[in-house]
């Protein structure tokens, strides 16, 4: 094969390539999601396959063992329902409570079901598509949790699809809280390792830091994406930073993101 | 070669981009994803032309990108670079040992992170890199030459099929000479 037509395949896909990283951020994510649609029968398919497996696993499973499964449920959804019941009545005597102080009131969570359907190929990145896309009410920066914590935040929607911007990502960053000092940071990537996957830093706390090992860590509600009190983590080890100005403490999440199928998208 | 393999070659570098993105056995028990696109760019720039190349450079590369949070383009331009060298020098490599096809596979799985990774810092992208991120890179790049010897015999098994069986070499000769005895 001639020279000249290697030089002109290699300037074709570079410039190709060229204009890729060179369009707009936002029509990056459109296009990026578009391409992705591509995907779509095989995320269907991969779906029901996964569900034939779970139908016929339930199949060959013993009756006593659903018997077995179902008594527990059904005692796990009456202890629910009683405290369901004890903390509507806190609820309504803290709203009212609120209303005598003409404070501003609390709003209930707004949720909304999704299946976790990719992970990102890359080992850099921490991101998810979720099968919930803007027809379902979804938009950019709404929070992504499971009933463990917090997961991450939108990145990118499309009608169908989004995309997950997950916790320990570097371009995640989350306001957050001790829950029982009150001291506040930034919930930054740890130093990704491919052991510690759940692991990621607390940052900027003071550095007369009250923080222990098993402290909670939630959202501060401070960064105006995510609302205050999302569980994070709890506290692993924690020390000082920049000659005693600063603590920093590692958080191991509650979400195991390894594991997780199915998510909850906050709606507002 | 006909059409046709190329077309399925570009198939099964979807197929590979969704599994990497839809399978975690490798990313929960070897804590990396192994990567099949420089696997198959190798087996491409070693059996096609510079088109196929180009374009599985193009299709693979925005497709990985689509589903990753890589900006669209950067892994088009790594395993371009990957292919355009191979074909360059494709009369130099030893195609059909299974050594030479794992030294070649280990090395474009290499090869691609760290262009990859280049591209990022230069782009002023933030991805997660770290002491693991050495481990990942070699579970990634000993899979890759692993497995490429296994996807040429694979993949040279459908390019049989779907192209014209060789002839097989008959005893008979036309111009064969007969020498024939006084009986």
């Amino acid at each position: 094969m001639s020279k000249r037509r290697h030089y002109i395949a290699f300037f074709i896909v570079f410039g190709l390539g060229l204009i890729a990283l060179n369009l707009p951020q936002q029509t990056i994510s459109k296009v990026k999601l578009a391409i992705a649609g591509v995907f779509l029968p095989l995320f269907g398919l991969a779906g029901s396959v996964q569900k034939g497996i779970d139908h016929s696993t339930s199949q060959i499973l013993p009756r006593q063992d659903l018997i077995r499964q179902n008594d527990l449920l059904q005692h796990e959804n009456e202890q629910l329902r009683l405290q369901l019941m004890q903390q509507e009545d806190l609820f309504r005597e803290n709203a009212q409570l609120r209303e005598q102080l003409a404070w501003h009131k609390q709003v209930q969570w707004n949720l909304r079901f999704a299946r976790v359907v990719a992970r990102d190929p890359a080992n850099w990145w921490r991101t998810a598509m979720i099968d919930a896309g803007t027809r379902a009410g979804v938009s950019t920066n709404m929070a992504v949790l499971t009933t463990a914590g917090l997961l991450g935040r939108i990145s990118a929607a499309n009608p169908s699809r989004s995309q997950v911007l997950l916790l320990g990502d570097r371009n995640l960053r989350v306001a957050a809280m001790v829950r029982e000092t009150g001291e506040t940071g930034v919930i930054r990537s740890g130093s990704s390792g491919p052991m510690e996957n759940n692991m990621v830093e607390l940052a900027y706390l003071p550095g007369n830091s009250q923080i222990k090992p098993g402290h909670t860590i939630v959202t501060s509600g401070d960064g105006g994406i995510f609302r205050k009190g999302i569980v994070i983590g709890t506290v692993v080890d924690s020390q000082t930073m920049a000659y005693g100005m600063e603590t920093m403490a590692r958080i191991k999440l509650a979400a195991n993101f390894d594991t997780i199928e199915y998510v909850w998208v906050l709606m507002p | 070669m006909n059409f046709l393999s190329p077309i399925l070659l570009l198939l099964l570098a979807s197929l590979a981009v969704f599994f990497e993105a839809w399978f975690q056995g490798f990313r929960i028990y070897l804590g990396a994803q192994v990567h099949f696109l420089p696997i198959l760019m190798v087996y491409a720039s070693l059996t096609y032309g510079l088109g196929s190349v180009a374009a599985l450079a193009i299709v693979g590369g925005f497709l990985f990108d689509s589903l990753s949070g890589n900006p669209l383009g950067v892994t088009t331009l790594a395993l371009f670079v990957i292919g355009w060298g191979l074909a360059r020098y494709k009369g130099l490599l030893l195609r059909e040992l299974g050594y030479a096809q794992f030294i070649l596979g280990l090395a474009a799985c290499a090869a691609m992170p760290v262009m990859v990774l280049i591209e990022l810092l230069a782009l002023d992208a933030n991805p997660m890199v770290g002491i693991g991120s050495l481990w990942q890179w070699g579970i990634a790049a000993l899979a890759g030459g692993i497995l490429t010897p296994f996807c040429f015999k694979f993949l040279d098994r459908v390019e049989l099929a779907f192209n014209y069986q060789p002839v097989q070499a008959s005893a008979f000769r036309p111009d064969r000479q007969i020498k024939r005895g006084r009986f």
